[in-house]
Order: C-alpha cells, then structure tokens, then sequence
C-alpha cells in the first residue's frame, strides 16, 4: 500500500526529465575534483615563475623536512591544578541543572561540563514545565564561547573597570533630567522584578517596559482582559483527543514554545486510538506539517475560520463566507472537537486580540481540560503599545535615562529608525549586553553581562513552575549580571545570588535551598506578584485583521527553527542547520507558492551541482522596503500568501561569514506577524545552501511507509507494513529469512547489542536531535559554499519528504479536501497539483549500523569494521580517504572530510579559534582531512554506560543507554537500547508492527529501525 | 624537542656491542669498584648512628625517637615549628611538671587557668593539642631526650657524602678511560711489533741473499666477485634484505617513545615516594579509580603530607642527589603554592607547574585507566615499568598498539565478584569451552574500542 504513493523531496524531482535529478541518483559525489581549479589552465601554469625545477626542489625539501620533523615528537606540558576543586576529577563530567531565559527560549536544562567547561546541554527530566530544550537551546552552549561577545564595561567605546563604570552611570542617573526607563526582555523572575521595584523606589521616576522582540501582545492583552493577569493560557498537550490550529505553530515557538513533547506522545497510536490535529495556516509550518489534514489558507481569511468555529461551537452566527471547500473543514473540525469533549483544544496564532479571546472562549464552551489558565505562562510579558509610547517619549526627550537589557531594540524594532532618533534625545543610555549589536553600537555605556552559564537567577515558566539558573563556569570575560548591577546601583550589597537566596528564604516549602537548586526546578508560588501592566485595554496598539483585505500578497512572518529570533545569529551551528522544511541553511528567504511564482515569474532551479537557484525580489510593506528577498517556492504555502522569516540579516558582532540573509522586522508592523505585502521581482540569482536533493537514496524507494489510522487498525500488518520478497526456488521468500541471506552472521547474543528505533509518527523534526548530535561528536562547520557542493557534515540529517495525495491510490483526504459537493473545479483542479497540499513526513537518517553493512565489504584498508554490539566502527586513523563505502553506502550517511575543518582560517567557525575550541568533546576525536566519518552511534556514551556498570559491579538497567540524539528527543520519537534485555523497550518497539527498516529488500540488516507513520484520517 | 635517550638506531646497537665487548674483557676491574662503593654507602648510616648521643641524662633517647616518630611527629619537629613549636629547647624554658601535665592533658592545664598554657595556647592559633594520657612521666622524658639531642651537622654530613657521590662518580668514568687507553696502547703496541718483525725478518732476508718469489699477479678480488654472477645475485639479496630489516626497524621505532625521560620542572622521586616510603600509587593518583585520566596530582595533594614535611631525612639522599638538592625541590613546592614554611600560610599566590607529559597516546586512541585499574585490577607496573626504583621517571612501554593488542590477547578478564561479567561470562565460555576470557574474547580487540 505504502508503495503506491509518490514520495519527492524537491518541487525538481516531479520533472521527470530533470538531469540534476538524474545525476544526483547516479553519483555519490556530484561534482568531479576540482583539479582545474588548483592547477589552473595551461596559460596561468606557463605564466607562473615557479619552474617544474623548483617545483620538485620544494617537494624534495618539503619531504625531507617533513620526514625529519616525524621522527620527532613535540614536547607536550600538561598543567594540573595547584588547589583541585573537590567536585573536578579530570575525565569525568559534572552535570549541572540549570535554565536557560534569554527572552525568547526558556527551559530547564541540564549542562554537562568537562575539567569545568560546559560543553554540552541536555533535557533535564525532572522538569514537569517542557520548555522546550529545542535545537536553539542545545546550541546556546557555543554562544557562551562566541568570540564577539562583548568582553568589558565600556564608555563611548573605552574600555573602563567595573569602578569607574559605577561611578559615571550612578551620577548621570543621579543628575537624569526626566524619566529612567527600564526596558528589559521578559526576565520572568520574581527576584528581578522585586529588584526592580526596589531599584525604582530609590530613583522614584522609574518605568519598566518589557519588550518581546517576538511579540504575543494580542494573546497577553485577551488573556488580561478575560482574567485581569498579564499572561498565556497554558496548554497541556498530552491530554489532547482533537487539535484545531488556526495559524498557531504550536510545535515550534508559539507562546513561547515547548508543547511538542507533550503532544508527540499522543501522535502514538495506541489502543487503536491516537490525537486528531486539523491545521489551519498559509506558510508550510513544522505544526503544519505533522497535521493530519492541512488546509492551506490566507491569513486574512484564518479570522473567519476562527469567527466560524466561534460560530459552530460557542454559538453565534453560524455562516461564514468562507469558500465552501474550507467551510466545510471547518464544520467537520467542529463536529470532531465537539466530539472529543473535554480533550479537545483550539489554538490560534492570528495576532489579533479578538481572535485570541475567541481561542479563550471556545475552550471554554469546549470544557477543555488542555487549555490550563489557573497556572498561566509568564515566560512571555512584552507590551507592545508600552514599547510604542516609549519610542514616541524617547523623541519627545522626556526620557532622561534608558537602560536597556537582554535587548537589540534598534535591530529589532519594527520602527528601529524612529528608535535610533529617540536615542539621540536620551541623555544617558546604558546597554546591558552579552554581544556587540546594533544597540550597543549606539550607546554611551555598554554594561558587559555574562552568559546565561555564567549567571544566577530564578525563573519563573508559568504561575506555579520554577526554576534556578546557576553558573557552571567562571565568567570567561570581565561582565557582571543585570541585576548584580541593579543591585549596586539600588545601593544594595548583596549579590544577585544573595538575594535570590532570600527572595526564596521562605517560599521553597519543605525543601531546602540545595536539594532545588540540584534538582533545577520546583513548584511553589512565587514570592513577588507578578508586575501588573497598566494599560491593556487602552492599547495605541492594535491590529485588525480587516487591515489585509485589498489587492496584493499577505506576508506572515515566522521564527524558524535554527535562528529563532535572532540571538544567537552568530552560532555556527545554527547557522549551518537546514531548516526542517525547506532544507535551505544559512539563509531567509520568502517562501511563494507554485502558483503565486508562476504568475509572478519567480524561479527556482537547480543547477548541474544540485545546488539551488532563485529568484529576488523586493518586499513592500507600507512605505517599508526590503530589498532582494530571494525566493524560495514552498510547496504547501497558500496561495496568495508569502512568508518571511525573521531573526535573520544581522550585521553588528556577527561574523561576517555569518551575516546572512536578510531583515525583516522592518517589516514587522504594530508587532503583528501578518502585513500586506508587494512584491516586486528584481533581477539576479541568489544561491541556496539547500540539502534537499544531497544524498538522495539512488532513486530507491520503499524508503517511507505509511498508513492511516483506519487501515491500521483494520488490516493485518503485512497489509500496510509488508517485509519485502524476493524469489527463491520459485518461491517468494522474505529477505529477512536466513535462506536467502548470503551473509555469515555474527554471533550478537551476548552483551549488548545495540538498536535505535525512530518513531515517524513523534518526529516532529524539530531538529534538537541535530543540533545535539553536533556538540557530542564533534562536528565541524563546513560553511555556506561547502553545503552548497553538497559537502555537510551532519551525522544525522532529517530528510523531509513531501507526497502528494492523489497519488495515494484510495486516498481518502482527496475527496474530502475537496469536499462542497464538488461545486468547484478549479479547486478540484487546485488540489491534484502536487505541489499545492502536500503531506510531509520527516525521517531522521543516520548510519543504519547494518549488521551486513555493504561499506565494509569495500574498504581496502578495513578502516571500518564490525562490533559484536552492533555498532559499525569508522576508524579514522586507518581510514586512506578512498571513498569506495559512501560510495557503496545505500543510505548516504557517510561524510568525507575534504578539508581540515579544525584550525584552518579557510574555515574560521569555532574551531578555528582557543575560545570555540572549549566546547569540543574530549572524548570524541577531531577528524583531519582525507577521512571518512560518520555516526558511530554515540559508541563513547555506551562505552562509558558499560564501563560504569563494570566498575561499580552491577548489570545495566533499560534506559540506562542512549545516544545524544535519543537523549535530545524528548518526544521519545527516538528510542536507543539494548535488544538483548528480554525487558527492554528498544526490544519492544523492534517486535512492534509498525517497526520496518530502511531499504529492507536490500538485506543490509539495520540496527536502526523505523516506526511506520500512521495518519488519523478519521473524518467527523 | 623532546630527548629520547634510549632508541633503537644501528648506531646505537653498534655502540651497545662494542661496549659489551669492552665490559666482557674488563669485568675484573668493575667487580672492584662495586665493592668500593658499597663501603662508600655504609658510610653515612655509621655518622648518623654516631649522632645519636647527647641528651641521654633525661632519658632514652632511641625509645623515645620511636614514641616521637609515632605520636609526636605529626605536628612537632625538634628543631623548627611545624603545626606546634620545636620541641628542641623546651626543657629549658618550661618546667619538667609543667610539661607532664601539659603532655597527659593540655585542655585541662588551659582550663585551669594556667598562665604559661593560655598564652602558648593562644599563640598558635588556639589548636589544641591532643591529651596522651597513655604516656608515663618516663616516656615523656625519653621523647624529651631525643628531642634534646643537639642538632646533628648537616651540612659537614651532606657536604661529605656528596663529595663522596663525586668522587665515586669521578673515579668511575676515570676507570673506563684508563681502560681504554691501555687497550689502545696494547693493540698499537702489536701492530708495532708486528711490523718490526716483519721488517726485522726482511732484512734477515736480503742480509742471506734469499730472494721472496714474487706471487702471481692474481685477478683483484672485485674483479673476481664481478665476474661471478651467482655471487653477485646472492649478495646483492642479501644487502637488499639486510637494508629492509634496518630500514624496517628504524621505520617502526618512529614515534615510539620508550625510554623518554624528559628532566621535570619539580624533581620528583618516585623512588622515595612510591619506593621508599611505600606510599600506595593510588593515593596521589587517585582519579585512575574512577576516570579515564591517572591524574597529574595537584599541588594540594602533595601539601597534604609536605606542610609538614619540608625537609629530607639525611639517610634519604644517595650519591647523585644531595640532601640540599632534595631540599632545594621541595622549596621550588612550596614556591608553587605560595606556602610560606616560616609563618606557616598560603600567600594566595599560586604558580602553576607545567609538567612535561611522558606518556602520550595520539588523540584518536582511547585510554581509560579506571578501566585498567578498578575493573581488570591491574598493577601499575604492568604498564608503567618498576616505578617505585625510578628516580626519574622515563616510559617503559612501548606504548604501541601491538603491545596493546598483545597484552589483551594474553590476560584473562577478572570477573570475580562482578555482577557484570556474570551472564556474559557464562554464556562465553560456554561458547568458546574455557573457564578464563580474555579480554580479546570479550571483544577487546575491536577497532571501535579504542578508536572513536
């Protein structure tokens, strides 16, 4: 069944006669050696003054000193410390919990640190709030070692002490002639804001505005004037029967992010019985593309759906004037949500206030017990109409000081211009930053802060959950935290964590300081009312949705995995990430639909490499003009509509390499992420870092399966998961049996043997997995142009398949989509372009640790080799570079290094450099050029796990094993255990029915295995 | 650069035979000086037994050595303050009552009130002093005696035994080269002979007018060997094989390091550590337990036992390194850790020492010593050579991957007590039909293990 639907990852592969296409099916290696470029052409070779004479001169001597140099070695100094820290044993990890809030990503995390440097973040599992530990928060442990983070207190540029800095900004703040303002991101921390409070009685004019650079003013201010506290609804996924989503992308960022955990597990069928999810949106989003039914529609006409589902469930009217197609989604979302009682749950991510208090009462009339307002989120406090008047009091210069933390306002704001003036009237500026920005850029008095690694503080998720930052590193540079400035300057000598400690001295019930601060979290009330806001329902703010209606496109801005807001622009690793759904890296770009590109005559091609080419063209949002915006068409994106990812185009303390993209907050209008919106084609091409064609598997199918919920509950197994078959003696036999396997087996009965199972249903591909996959292993940073010659390095890639459904031969979707009586047949027409509304299915591919592994059987120099616990070993230091086993690999995962990736200016990301070279691994090798490397399943983690259990005598419990990948999912979409343990859920998963293996039929014996994806097609 | 003085260089293994041909014709003349050395070495115990006199009127002063060394040395040396003040002396200032009843109990004589008690009591830093009340009047008094004992010389002691040490050294390297030269002489004397009688004869010769036949002129040899294919072919293999071997040989000791003893910042004997005073590897090494690094001991470590040691037994300096030598090491100590021996704190001012590292496994092999050390329960020696007589420490292994491998192949796995090993124990020797894995059967000689 599952091989009659048509899977293709790019809008080039449904060309049946692309070459591109064809050639990437064909070669491993796209692209022959550039011998050309290295040896030039034969004019410039007779041009050189180096003779052939010289040229062997140099060689010989080269040799010879290179031959001298080897018989040498070098002297090495090892320095231990004079006074040992008790808790340090060199060689073995301290972890620490602590909690990373940077305005935009909070979570409980855990930080492993090696000889006192952290160089690894992990879910810290005693956390109940899942704040997301995303790909971004696993990443922000390189930011702690950015190499443009700002170093020490500054003045108009000098570098000055911490004394002198004190001395100056207290009597300017002393001599302030009008208001202070505090503009601050959202600590959500009662000690801050007691601080706060404290440091504004002692100046007495003193105002605090929040800021969210990413803003959910609409959902805060509904939220505020239904329950009168300044916060977001919480939502508790798991208890999910039936999702409605109307533009919310509620497994990434949205209210602060953090849900998909939860609402993974609910994605496994079991009983028969698993979670409906409808969305409704117009950019190709991660929610989006892990609903079980999509409907692609314009953000204007995302209000009438709400208004609609208002309508249909809450009461009032009950007619729309939606098209009859998506009138019909709607009423069936509506029947199935009635249906699901108190598990059902709408969410929106229209910002508009009316909306969002729509969202509030439809729960409510729905009895939802998903959506939780007793235990509100604060992790979000910004607002926007207080941002707003500001800016206007900054230009009227009766702001007398401003002080600005954790910000980049003039990078970020919408009216960054206006902002820039209203700076030049304020008197005295103080930027408390941890990087050089733009705002810093601008300021008199630039306050170095620490990292979030190097900080205390208590933060506050929502109205019950807590949690505690600690330090796991001494400040690397000369800063000094927020509120330890706060502190000096309120003339309080404690420090920031003196005074979290009696911020807390009676609040932490029967528990004591130390057990919470080891365990990172608790639940308690907090100490300090939240800061109420004084101006709600007053907004100068306000965004109405009946402001798109009129010709042009609608633009949606979005955060997209990798850069988020922004922050962290700088990180390598983050920059090099493909982004789940288009697979572009190192870029923004405007994703258009098929339709909306053909009529514009916007391009994408894929040139002879594989790498992609498109289009610019210019975005106009009022008066506001981003230029050369390439464009990248998205399958799936609605037509009419546009989307545009911000965070991007930052160019003060970011790398040059990386100052990608473009940025389009100027675009982000009165804080609301959808805008009218012109566009304008322009000449030139852009080129992509885009992965999507890299490694296709040689054009093999079978790589996918998948099956509906019905189906899946109704048929045999072999029905929908079918094991391959080949003939033997006439008689079909299936490859798994011993009869027809050529291979002689190894014996893997004793001890471990380790198998990783990947559940396609609670991928959400996220790509946390990645990102964590990169600091445990040691993965270098190759660069835009480097991925654009298809030569990442990503040990662990998500490949993002699209189908379309007509091709699913009794496709149920397909007539309903349709839906309305057939009445149109553009529409009917609309939805059999493939292009239009595809599924997508995410599949995380790593070596597959095939127990008859075809790379072994090709290395001449048996550099990679077989162990007895099922891991295929790559040897570097026997590895000669001849490639024949990516060759020979069916899966594409294996990476050749084709350069020296660690200190080599050519390629100048964190390992180029003393600082980013901290968060290296030390237990995993640095690869040097010529060899191959790939997944070795985390063989130093299992190591490790074995050898702890040898020292202290005692066997190994199930779940005591895991790779970083399996230990960076907290979906549980990745399982890795040992098959041995009669006891085991790996051993679970791999006698489930729905487990299969990639490319089966070829008979390479995986140890990593798939869980078929299964749909909830279940209409009404 | 590093300095490797031990290699396997042909130059080296000719030197190595003929200074084995040389030891073999004169292994007379060394035996002599072995016995001169060993009466060398007698000496000093003799001086310092001689030292033991003096202070016998209050009591037995070797006794009382025996009960200062148990009980008091801990925090009292007879002749500088430590954690309490020198004892040297102290009959003189406090009265002998006075310092029983302090002995047997202090916290009471400060209790009481006693003016002398308080003030002593509060001048070192109000640390109190154990009570012993299990010493009689008479034991207090032989360790008074001992402590009474003038202070020996060391300076004429030290100064002695290091002149010996050169000279003994000095008349060693004179001996192999007077050796030398008379073997030299004897050979030209030879050569001289043999010419003068060669000559001699000659005359003879033409003095009774017999004539030497000339010889044929014979082909010159080379010609011969030329002409002689099958020859030429034999030895030319013979050369190429011989070629092969060394530059095999010479290839292979590239970047094996066995032998390298670089000279450390901080002269640290393993041989009076770990030899003499028998102190467990595992003490200042602790992390080889638990990690995968044995631990370059920190400074705090070594303070443990040389804030109260800052000075060298006489007995333990040898003929190479002097008393003052040894002293002079554990003052560059303190001067690392700040610590002043005088006022007896840290100054705060720390100065990191940069060892130089001796064994150096390349990056891309693994090693983890817990592994070796608490599961397998192997001897540091096994790997690190007799470590406990190295006064310099060099690296005895090869420390390639044959060596590796080989060990592996040949020791058995200790299960004993493992829980671990239990079921996998027991379904692999069933496997292969033995009682005793090794570790190669285990797996441990999969790639993978050590490479990652």
């Amino acid at each position: 069944m599952s091989s009659n639907k048509k899977y293709w990852k790019s809008v080039e592969e449904l060309n049946e006669n692309s070459s591109v296409v064809e050639t990437l099916q064909q070669k491993e290696f796209a692209e022959e050696i550039p011998v050309e470029d290295f040896l030039g052409d034969k004019e410039s070779l007779g041009d050189s003054k180096t003779s052939r004479r010289d040229f062997l001169k140099y060689v010989g001597f080269s040799t010879a000193a290179a031959s001298l140099a080897a018989c040498e070695g070098p002297v090495v100094k090892s320095i231990p410390y004079v006074v040992q820290p008790e808790r340090i044993v060199p060689g073995i990890a301290n972890y620490y919990a602590s909690t990373i809030a940077d305005g935009f990503d909070f979570a409980s995390v855990l930080v492993k640190t090696r000889e006192g440097r952290p160089i690894k973040i992990e879910n810290n599992d005693l956390s109940k709030f899942k704040g997301g530990v995303n790909a971004r928060v696993n990443a922000s442990v390189l930011s702690l070692y950015d190499t443009k983070r700002v170093k020490r207190p500054m003045i108009e540029g000098r570098n000055v002490s911490w004394e002198e800095f004190d001395r100056e900004v207290s009597s300017a703040l002393d001599n302030a002639s009008g208001e202070i303002v505090l503009l601050t991101q959202t600590f959500a921390s009662p000690s801050t804001s007691k601080l706060i409070q404290e440091f504004s009685s002692k100046y007495g004019n003193v105002r605090h505005v929040v800021y969210d650079t990413v803003s959910e003013d609409a959902a805060l201010n509904a939220f505020q004037s239904k329950y009168g506290r300044r916060a977001l609804p919480n939502y508790d996924f798991s208890k999910v029967k039936t999702v409605v989503s109307v533009g919310a992308d509620f497994l990434a960022d949205w209210h602060g992010g953090g849900f998909d955990a939860a609402f993974a597990k609910t994605r496994i069928p079991k009983n028969g019985k698993m979670s409906r999810h409808i969305q409704f949106e117009s950019n190709m989003s991660l929610t989006g593309a892990n609903a079980d039914k999509r409907v692609p529609l314009k953000p204007s006409q995302q209000k009438a759906v709400m208004a609609a589902l208002r309508g249909y469930i809450a009461g009032g009217s009950s007619t729309s004037d939606l098209p009859s197609n998506i009138d019909d989604a709607v009423v069936k979302a509506a029947s199935q949500l009635r249906k699901a009682g108190s598990g059902a749950v709408v969410v929106s991510g229209v910002p508009d206030q009316e909306v969002q208090s729509w969202v509030l009462e439809i729960n409510e009339a729905l009895g939802s017990r998903v959506m939780d307002t007793s235990n509100a989120r604060v992790i979000r406090q910004g607002n926007a109409s207080e941002v707003a008047q500001l800016v206007k009091d900054m230009n009227n210069g009766s702001v007398g000081a401003l002080l600005i933390a954790g910000l980049n306002p003039v990078h970020t704001l919408p009216n960054g211009d206006e902002f820039v003036e209203g700076l030049k009237q304020v008197e005295t500026v103080v930027d408390f930053t941890t990087r050089t920005d733009e705002t810093s850029k601008l300021s008199k008095y630039v306050a170095a802060t620490p990292h979030y690694l190097e900080s205390w503080g208590d933060i506050q998720f929502s109205e019950k959950s807590f949690s505690l930052m600690q330090p796991t590193i001494r400040p690397l540079f000369d800063t000094r935290q927020f509120q330890d400035t706060l502190l000096k300057w309120s003339g309080n000598n404690a420090s920031y964590y003196e005074y979290i400690k009696e911020t807390w001295s009676a609040g932490l019930g029967d528990r004591n300081w130390s057990e919470v601060l080891h365990d990172g979290v608790f639940e308690a009330s907090s100490p300090v009312a939240l800061p109420a806001s004084n101006n709600s329902s007053s907004s100068s703010i306000s965004f109405n949705m009946d402001e798109l209606e009129g010709e042009g496109y609608e633009l949606t801005l979005y955060t997209n995995t990798a850069i988020g807001d922004g922050q962290q622009a700088n990180n390598p690793w983050l920059q090099e990430m493909p982004d789940p759904l288009t697979r572009a890296s190192w870029d923004n770009y405007v994703t258009v639909s098929k339709a909306d590109a053909e009529e514009l005559g916007l391009e994408n091609e894929n040139v002879a490499n594989g790498g992609l080419n498109g289009s610019y063209v210019n975005l106009t949002v009022g008066d506001t003009v981003v230029k050369s915006v390439p464009v990248y068409i998205m399958p799936g994106q609605a037509k009419g509509s546009v989307g545009l990812a911000l965070g991007y185009g930052r160019k003060a303390g970011v790398q040059e390499e990386m100052q990608t993209g473009v940025n389009a907050y100027p675009l982000y209008k009165n804080f609301s992420s959808v805008q009218k919106v012109k566009i304008e084609k322009v000449a030139g091409v852009h080129e992509f870092a885009c992965v999507q064609l890299h490694n296709t598997l040689m054009g093999r199918g079978d790589i996918i399966k998948e099956t509906s919920l019905e189906v899946f509950n109704t048929k045999d197994a072999h029905v929908w998961n079918s094991t391959p078959e080949v003939s033997l003696d006439h008689q079909e036999t299936p490859v798994t049996s011993p009869e027809v396997d050529i291979w002689e087996s190894f014996d893997r009965t004793t001890g471990p043997h380790f198998n990783l199972s990947i559940d396609l249903n609670a991928c959400t591909g996220c790509g946390a997995c990645v990102i964590a996959c990169h600091s445990e292993n040691n993965v270098p940073v190759v660069g835009k142009d480097e991925v654009r010659k298809s030569r990442d390095m990503h040990w662990l890639r998500i490949d993002r398949y699209f189908s379309s459904e007509d091709t699913f031969t009794n496709d149920l979707e397909k007539k309903e989509n349709i839906g309305g009586l057939g009445s149109s047949l553009s529409e009917f027409g609309e939805l059999e372009e493939p292009a239009d509304n595809p599924q997508v299915v995410f599949q995380p591919v790593m070596c597959q640790h095939c127990n008859h592994a075809p790379c072994e059987t090709v290395c001449p120099v048996a550099a990679t080799s077989h162990g007895r616990q099922g891991q295929n070993q790559m040897i570097y230091n026997r590895c000669v570079g001849t490639r024949y086993c990516a060759n020979n690999c069916p899966y594409k995962v294996r990476r050749f290094n084709w350069f020296n990736y660690a200190q080599n200016d050519e390629f100048d990301y964190h390992l180029n450099n003393d600082l980013g070279r901290m968060v290296l691994n030390p237990d995993v090798t640095v690869r040097s050029r010529g060899v191959m490397e790939k997944c070795s399943m985390c063989i130093q983690k299992t190591q490790k796990t074995i050898l702890d259990a040898k020292r202290e005598g005692r066997t190994i419990k199930d779940g005591e094993f895991h790779t970083a990948c399996s230990a960076a999912c907290d979906k549980g979409a990745m399982v890795f255990g040992d098959v041995n343990d009669k006891e085991s859920k790996i051993l679970e998963k791999k006698n489930d029915d729905r487990m299969y293996h990639l490319l089966e039929y070829v008979g390479t014996k995986p140890n990593v295995m798939y869980q078929t994806k299964v749909r909830n097609t279940t209409e009404a | 650069m590093k300095k490797v003085i031990f290699r396997h260089s042909t130059s080296r293994q000719l030197l190595l035979s003929v200074a084995f041909l040389l030891t073999f014709t004169l292994s007379g003349f060394s035996q002599a000086q072995a016995a001169q050395d060993a009466t060398a070495q007698a000496e000093p115990e003799q001086e310092a037994a001689a030292a033991d006199t003096g202070g016998s009127d209050l009591g037995d002063p070797a006794a009382g050595k025996e009960l200062f060394n148990s009980l008091c040395a801990a925090c009292h040396k007879p002749y500088s303050n430590s954690i309490g003040p020198a004892l040297h002396g102290v009959t003189d200032r406090r009265d002998m009552d006075w310092i029983h009843e302090w002995v047997k109990n202090s916290a009471a004589l400060i209790a009481s009130g006693d003016a002398q008690a308080n003030e002593i009591y509060n001048e070192w830093g109000q640390t109190a002093m154990p009570a012993f009340p299990q010493l009689s009047n008479g034991d207090i008094d032989n360790i008074l005696a001992y402590v009474e004992q003038p202070k020996p010389e060391p300076q004429a002691a030290a100064g002695s035994a290091g002149g010996e040490a050169g000279a003994a050294g000095g008349s060693g390297g004179v001996s192999t080269d007077v050796i030398l030269g008379i073997l030299v002489f004897v050979l030209a004397m030879l050569l001289l002979v043999l010419f003068l009688v060669n000559k001699t004869l000659r005359t003879f010769a033409d003095a009774s007018g017999i004539v030497i036949p000339e010889k044929p002129k014979r082909k010159p040899i080379y010609k011969a060997f030329v002409e002689n294919q099958f020859l030429v072919l034999v030895s030319s293999i013979i050369v190429l094989l011989a070629v092969g071997y060394f530059a095999y040989g010479f290839l292979m000791q590239v970047g094996v390091d066995k032998g390298y003893q670089p000279i450390q910042p901080i002269h640290y004997s393993h041989r009076i550590h770990a030899g003499d005073n028998q102190i467990e590897c595992k003490y200042c090494h602790s992390s080889a337990r638990t990690s995968k690094h044995s631990g370059i001991p920190s400074l705090n470590v070594c303070m443990n036992c040389h804030k109260a040691i800052a000075e060298v037994a006489p007995e333990t300096a040898t003929e190479e390194y002097s008393k003052e030598f040894y002293d002079k090491e554990i003052a560059k100590l303190y001067d690392a850790t700040g610590w002043d021996p005088a006022t007896r704190t840290y100054s705060g001012e720390e100065k990191p020492v940069k060892w130089v590292r001796i064994h150096n496994l390349p990056d891309f092999a693994y090693f983890n010593h817990s592994q070796h050390v608490s599961v397998a329960g192997i001897e540091c020696q096994k790997c690190h050579g007799p470590i406990q007589e190295m006064e310099i420490v060099y690296q005895d292994a090869p420390l390639t991957m044959g060596w590796c491998i080989n060990c592996h192949r040949e020791t058995n796995i200790r299960i004993e007590g493992n829980e671990y090993y239990e079921k996998i124990h027991e379904e692999l020797s069933k496997k292969y039909g033995v009682e005793e894995l090794t570790a190669a059967q285990m797996g441990g000689l999969e790639c993978g293990k050590c490479h990652y």
